[in-house]
């Protein structure tokens, strides 16, 4: 799985944004547990400072639980998965949006054009 | 004290040319610094400093503690940006020499290294290429388990399937409890693998900061702040 990072961000807010993606997305299931910091952090290309970093970061709203000895699990709190969805597609509608206003286009015409999508 | 490398009002002259100036920092365990600068910004004689290949015109370098010597080279594994080979030499007689120089070379973890590059360890050394001479001197430098890796230039001049491949190697290679420097100016292709940069402008320090920090406060990456810093230089 590739791992896209932009240039401008911090590394470590992108790799906690890809992680949350995975869980959204049910790559890694709730409950189950996640690679080691060592192998994510091979696989993202980056040093295994920075991914500890954001695992940690992780750890502290909830999403994912350390345990002393055999690394680190998803939550299995539906709620916490569903909230960080949400959180993930307002962001993610901002984006958007700004983008949309970046390019001229008013309110009525942003909806316009979601309504001739088929979603 | 956790700090594996500690510089304080470091200056070296050559002749009545000054190439560092006052130069102060602190270097932790376990982090990977980068060693950013224009060319002639100092940092190939910051590096041979800190090696003990040559001596200070004034200050102070401690590695664990120690000025540079015997006992700190025995801790200090260096990468120069030449490569030292003899022609005539095979690729494991070089291997044995390190075997024997440096107690801490895990000679096992070379040999299967080179051999995961399929390169013949007995073949001489003027039959590799030259990106592959490059390769066999980084393994020598990895498999030793140091305290301080120095790494000059290390992916200068390499295509990007070997630069990554040198990225790859080092990520998996370097003991948690040491520092890696790595001096480029290639800044794009290692500032994911970076804790921390060093900016060097004629031989002073700009600026030492962690790379998500740059990120976080400029709102750019490295390599562009790297530019708007030294943007003039050339213009």
């Amino acid at each position: 799985m590739a791992w896209v990072l932009d240039q401008n961000t911090p590394i470590y807010i992108q790799i906690m944004e890809e992680v949350i993606k995975r869980i959204i997305t049910g790559i890694y299931p709730p409950g189950s547990q996640i690679p080691s910091v060592r192998l994510l952090a091979l696989e993202a290309g980056v040093n295994p400072n920075t991914m500890q970093k954001a695992l940690t970061e992780l750890e502290r709203s909830g999403i994912l639980n350390a345990h002393r000895t055999s690394g680190r699990f998803v939550t299995t709190d539906a709620e916490l998965i569903k909230e960080q969805r949400i959180n993930l597609a307002k962001s993610q509608t901002l984006n958007y949006l700004n983008n949309m206003k970046g390019l001229g286009l008013t309110k009525d015409e942003i909806i316009k054009l979601l309504n001739e999508e088929n979603i | 004290m956790n700090n594996i490398l500690e510089i304080r009002g470091l200056t070296k002259n050559f002749g009545s040319k000054n190439v560092l100036n006052d130069i102060n920092l602190s270097i932790e365990r376990g982090r990977i610094t980068g060693l950013l600068g224009p060319n002639g910004a100092g940092k190939t004689t910051l590096l041979k400093l800190i090696c003990g290949l040559i001596k200070e015109s004034s200050g102070e370098i401690l590695i664990d503690g120690l000025h540079p010597s015997e006992k700190t080279k025995a801790i200090v594994s260096f990468l120069p940006d030449k490569d030292y080979f003899s022609g005539s030499e095979r690729v494991i007689d070089t291997v044995d020499f390190f075997a024997d120089f440096y107690k801490d070379f895990n000679k096992g973890k070379a040999i299967s290294l080179l051999q995961s590059l399929n390169i013949d360890i007995n073949a001489k050394f003027k039959t590799l290429s030259k990106g592959m001479r490059e390769r066999v001197q980084l393994i020598l430098t990895m498999s030793r388990e140091a305290a301080l890796y120095l790494l000059d230039e290390p992916i200068g001049g390499v295509d990007p399937a070997a630069r990554d491949y040198i990225l790859h190697t080092i990520m998996t290679n370097y003991n948690p409890n040491a520092a890696v420097i790595i001096s480029t100016h290639l800044i794009n292709e290692v500032e994911n693998i970076l804790d921390d940069v060093i900016f060097l402008k004629h031989g002073s320090v700009l600026l030492h900061k962690s790379v998500d920090g740059i990120r976080e406060n400029e709102g750019k990456s490295v390599d562009a702040y790297f530019r708007e810093v030294y943007g003039n230089m050339y213009f």
